[in-house]
């Protein structure tokens, strides 16, 4: 009796197999074949971005022949890997890509991204922000459309540096360092690093240093840390700020431990992107009012130089088939250069790459975030944060330029750190240690290289 | 004990042997699992130890460059860093597992548990859940400042971290420990119920207390499930990769390096660093060492097993 | 045919009634000695103390459980301002879970589906590879039988992350890769599954019961499946439940193979939501994944509870020994 059960439990399972498994092969296969059902043009689109998602309607009532699917791959991290495994099995590969400036460079000199100059966007310099149009255009390509910037901002908890008595926001690093001297005195910190390579990027960037270039040809690249004055200014200082215990070095940044700082005010301010807004305010809800935004500490009095920190382009892969680059790209053209469809992501929390937003009065003079069920959340307690965030987007400085492996760079940064934030080493020796790898590495690479 | 193995041997002599034609028939079931063996498995072996003799560059392309990759394993000092913490890992984590597990095993095989079911049940649960899962879970409780770990710091005024470099190793054993002593500790018991109660019987004619009845009747027996426990534990220690990656941006100052263990070198090399055909080789001298390991531990008892 | 019918079953029935009387014995000696502990040679009776002792260890293993249902019942608000243990300022458990499934259009039903299928495909193709290949290894000698597993364990220590590439670009070349069998090949292949029945197998269907079906002139697929089989159902439910966890558990596979958000199991999807915190532009919502992940452990925790019977008594009939 038993033994009957278990035969017809099996040829059951088998049956449901079957049918499971039809099913399934009937529904797949779709991904990016050429063209779907009823002769639409179907793209696909890779993207980690909350925002890209909602232009899809928009974009699809007024190209009835064309059906976008966006898919979100994970992290930026992981669709890299994901980017990178489907690009050498040539097969599975996006249409579109959301990609970062800093890894623009990596997929462009390998020549996988569509040069978008010939389709219509070599014209587009004065729309966008100097800094994003910069980073897009490489060797005299434009290789993706800019989606959003990270110009960086201060973004301070008020409450608490009122708190400590910091009532003038600081304005330079030497003021930065007096009010972190006094915040640890109430029992928070100032800012926390454990260590981000983006992070370290901006600041050297702000500072003026330029350690990265690479050659016309993409066959010689220097990497100069060590030797660039400006990369050591930053280190000084920050070393000092470690020294004396003023930075948080305990928690990582975007875990769950720093969420939970943000919220109640042991970390009390942030060097951050002005994509931030949404970040603090889904991360750390119970902080909505006390924060503010303000411009970056400089290095003189009076100074206003500022680098971008993140930030996104929406880049096209290479393909053969015309219909669907050309498909592509008008996607392309209406999320990130169509008013209508960069409105949409504005609205959904997008810190926006072009100069028409950046002026518009609507976005100036935004004083509340919506949260996750559409309200009003007076978030900078009422501040017309965009403001700020639009005149820090102006004063970024141009020519910083990522290495061509920029990803595998800041992947193994951490790396090179883990003696400097347990400070059993200095900054210095960390990144000394990270140039000596990114050397070794850029060599094996077949690069030329130079100090 | 005894009684079983020599049934098992009459069984194994009486299966068919010598019938021409007939040698070929254990393959009609074995050759589904063979076939999809080859797809899954034995393929990309192969295809790891074609690919681990060529070098992809930025510039300049693919080039074959034979063996340039496995010499320069060999001078990888982060590359042996993580050998050594797996191999620490292993011999610390992996005997107080199973410690562990024998013990919970005999405890339940003893009988004198209140509540059998519930402590059956219990301990084999942390199996049911994924390593994402609980990589997370004992994340979330590890944290010295917002964690459970940080509340019992401000109730006993303390200032334990279990996440700062030295024992984060621990920590992470800890978690591994937790997933898997439950499911351990099933094939030791199960091992134990087949030893007739008969054989308890008689050795209580004879006396034997209960510790001599364990050392005697049920130590021996556990030796067998022994070995396959001791042998999927090592690849598993070895392997190391879910718990340590999915707690890499929850662990403070870069602890967890891209090259922690062999594993998530082995990913990070292919994955962000462009580097699959170094990774692959990688990834051979690994099976080579791990199967070292596996059979220098085990041969005897495998070669009983192939009897 | 008919008398090959009636000679299976003849020895069928033998054999279930031995089978049968051995497991009364059994039971029977088995409550003889835990009540009055006359078989047992030390004292029998029950230990406060024993228990105590592996009611410590119980209540470390079950000590995540509770974490993960107290912080399933709060709002992401509470979950990173309040204690994790405690409660949280609002009861928002049935909140969470409405949230889970209706989050981005219900994606997480899809999942659970999704698991679902792959569970029942690949893990019922798994433990019907490994019942065949088990019993093949334990019940018949074919050239090559002595490297299968020797074989199979050489390639299981190969670092499976490592792996992922080869497979990858193999499964890409086959055209595989964002379909579900990228996921559901790979789930085919157990090797622990291998050896348990393996083992099983050589115990539980007794050589005579073989022959006597030879002798009768049945097939070896009849013999396997009208004597065998049933002979080994409680290893297949083990081997079953091994497989089951292991493809419902499966993370790192379907993280590579599968790009498209529509074929994700539980455990990607979920990684994906936990990812959101850490992201620019995402929203954190680790309630939901506290919420997901306790409803993604749950159907397992109730097999278990369901086939308990089943796998002890599998496991008890001498699944793994030597």
């Amino acid at each position: 009796m038993r033994f009957e059960k278990m035969t017809k439990v099996i040829a059951l399972t088998g049956a449901v197999a079957m049918a499971f498994g039809l099913a399934g092969c009937g529904g797949s296969g779709s991904g990016s074949s050429a063209s779907g059902k009823g002769g639409k043009t179907e793209i696909l689109v890779w993207s980690w971005d909350s925002t890209l998602p909602r232009t899809v309607k928009g974009f699809e009532a007024k190209n009835p022949d064309i059906k976008v699917k966006v898919t979100n791959v994970g992290t930026n991290k992981k669709e890299y890997t994901a980017l990178n495994n489907a690009l050498s099995a040539n097969k599975g590969a996006p249409d579109l890509a959301q990609v970062e400036y800093y890894a623009l460079p990596e997929y462009a000199t390998q020549d996988k991204l569509q040069d978008l100059s010939d389709m219509g966007a070599s014209g587009y310099k004065s729309f966008y922000t100097p800094g994003t149009w910069n980073s897009v255009n490489l060797n005299g390509g434009v290789y993706a459309l800019p989606m959003d910037s990270g110009p960086m901002a201060l973004f301070y908890n008020k409450e608490v540096f009122d708190k400590a008595g910091v009532t003038e926001v600081p304005t330079t690093w030497d003021e930065y360092y007096e009010a972190a001297k006094k915040i640890k005195a109430v029992g928070s910190y100032i800012t926390s690093d454990s260590g981000d390579a983006g992070f370290f990027d901006s600041m050297t960037w702000q500072a003026g240093a330029k350690p990265f270039a690479t050659s016309k040809d993409g066959k010689t690249v220097t990497i100069n840390l060590t030797g660039d004055s400006k990369v050591k200014k930053w280190d000084d200082y920050w070393q000092k700020m470690i020294n004396e215990d003023l930075i948080n070095t305990k928690i990582p940044g975007w875990s769950d431990d720093w969420n939970k700082g943000l919220n109640d005010g042991s970390i009390a301010s942030l060097l951050m992107g002005a994509w931030m807004p949404y970040n603090l305010l889904s991360g750390a809800p119970d902080a909505s009012g006390k924060w503010r935004v303000a411009q970056m500490p400089t290095w003189e009095k009076g100074g206003t130089e500022n680098s971008e920190n993140g930030g996104s382009s929406l880049a096209m892969i290479k393909t053969k088939d015309d219909s669907k680059s050309k498909a592509a790209y008008k996607f392309l053209e209406y999320a990130c250069h169509n008013a209508e469809g960069i409105k949409t992501r504005v609205d959904g929390g997008a810190f926006p790459a072009d100069n028409n937003t950046l002026k518009s009065n609507e976005f100036l003079s935004m004083t509340s975030l919506k949260d996750a069920d559409g309200k009003d959340n007076a978030y900078f307690g009422g501040q017309k944060f965009n403001e700020v965030l639009s005149q820090a987007a102006k004063n970024v400085l141009p020519g910083y330029k990522f290495l061509p492996f920029e990803v595998y760079a800041r992947g193994i940064y951490g790396d090179k750190m883990t003696a400097f934030t347990s400070k059993s080493a200095t900054l210095d020796q960390g990144i000394a240690a990270w140039q000596k790898d990114l050397q070794n590495y850029a060599k094996q690479q077949g690069y030329t290289v130079k100090e | 004990m005894a009684a079983v193995t020599s049934g098992a041997a009459t069984q194994s002599s009486s299966a068919p042997r010598g019938h021409m034609g007939s040698r070929w028939r254990g393959w009609l079931f074995m050759g589904p699992f063979a076939l999809v063996f080859v797809v899954v498995f034995v393929v990309p072996v192969l295809y790891a130890v074609w690919i681990s003799l060529f070098q992809h560059r930025m510039v300049g392309g693919t080039v074959f460059v034979g063996l340039a990759n496995y010499r320069r394993l060999l001078a990888d000092g982060q590359f042996w860093s993580s050998v050594r913490r797996v191999v620490v890992f292993t011999v610390v984590q992996v005997p107080i597992m199973l410690c562990l597990s024998a013990l919970m095993a005999l405890a339940l095989d003893s009988l004198r548990l209140h509540g059998m079911r519930f402590f059956r049940i219990s301990t084999f649960l942390p199996y049911a859940v994924p390593a994402v899962v609980s990589a997370l879970v004992w994340g979330f409780m590890y944290g010295a400042k917002y964690g459970l770990v940080g509340s019992l710091n401000a109730w006993l005024g303390t200032h334990v971290d279990v996440l700062q470099p030295s024992v984060l190793l621990a920590a992470i054993g800890n978690i591994n420990t937790w997933e898997f002593t439950g499911y351990n500790m099933l094939i030791f018991y199960s091992s134990l119920s087949t030893v007739p109660r008969s054989l308890y019987e008689a050795a209580a004619i004879d006396g034997a207390g209960e510790w001599q009845v364990v050392r005697r009747v049920k130590l021996p027996e556990l030796r067998g499930s022994l070995a396959i426990t001791v042998i999927f534990s090592i690849i598993g220690s070895f392997q190391l990769f879910n718990e340590p990656s999915v707690m890499q941006n929850m662990v403070p100052g870069n602890a967890i390096t891209t090259y922690y263990t062999p594993n998530m070198y082995a990913y990070n090399l292919s994955f962000s660093g462009n580097q699959s055909n170094y990774a692959a080789a990688l990834a051979i001298v690994m099976a080579a060492l791990t199967m070292l390991v596996a059979y220098a531990v085990q041969l005897r008892s495998m070669r009983e097993q192939m009897r | 045919m008919s008398v090959l019918d009636a000679g299976g079953r003849r020895v069928r029935a033998a054999e279930r009634a031995r089978a049968r009387r051995v497991a009364a014995d059994e039971r029977a000696e088995r409550r003889r000695a835990a009540s009055s502990g006359f078989s047992n040679p030390s004292n029998p009776r029950r230990s406060v103390w024993l228990t105590l002792a592996c009611g410590v260890f119980a209540l470390y293993c079950l000590f995540p459980f509770a974490y993960l249902l107290v912080n399933a019942t709060k709002t992401q608000a509470d979950f990173t301002s309040t204690f994790g243990l405690g409660p949280g300022r609002s009861f928002a458990l049935w909140d969470n879970i409405r949230e889970v499934f209706s989050y981005q259009d219900g994606i997480f039903a899809r999942w659970l589906a999704n698991t679902l299928m792959y569970v029942v495909v690949g893990a019922g193709g798994a433990t019907l590879l490994a019942v065949m290949g088990g019993y093949a290894l334990a019940k018949f000698r074919f050239p090559g039988r002595k490297a299968v597993f020797a074989v199979v364990l050489g390639a299981i220590s190969v670092p499976g992350i490592a792996l992922a590439v080869p497979q990858f670009l193999l499964f890409a070349k086959l055209g595989l890769t964002n379909t579900p069998w990228a996921m559901i090949v790979p789930s085919l292949i157990s090797p622990f599954g291998l050896y348990l029945m393996w083992i099983f197998s050589d115990q539980a269907v007794p050589g005579e019961l073989l022959e006597a079906a030879r002798v009768d002139g049945a097939s070896e697929w009849r013999t396997f499946r009208t004597i065998s089989l049933p002979l080994l159902a409680p290893g297949i439910v083990t081997c079953a439940l091994f497989t089951i966890v292991a493809t419902w558990n499966n993370y790192f596979l379907p993280l590579i193979m599968l790009k498209d958000a529509d074929w994700y199991p539980l455990t990607i999807g979920l990684n994906q939501w936990k990812d959101q915190a850490s992201t620019a532009g995402g929203q954190a919502i680790q309630n939901l994944v506290i919420t997901g992940s306790l409803i993604t452990i749950i159907p397992l925790v109730i097999a278990f509870l369901l086939l308990q019977k089943y796998w002890q008594s599998g496991l008890a009939a001498g699944a793994v020994k030597e």
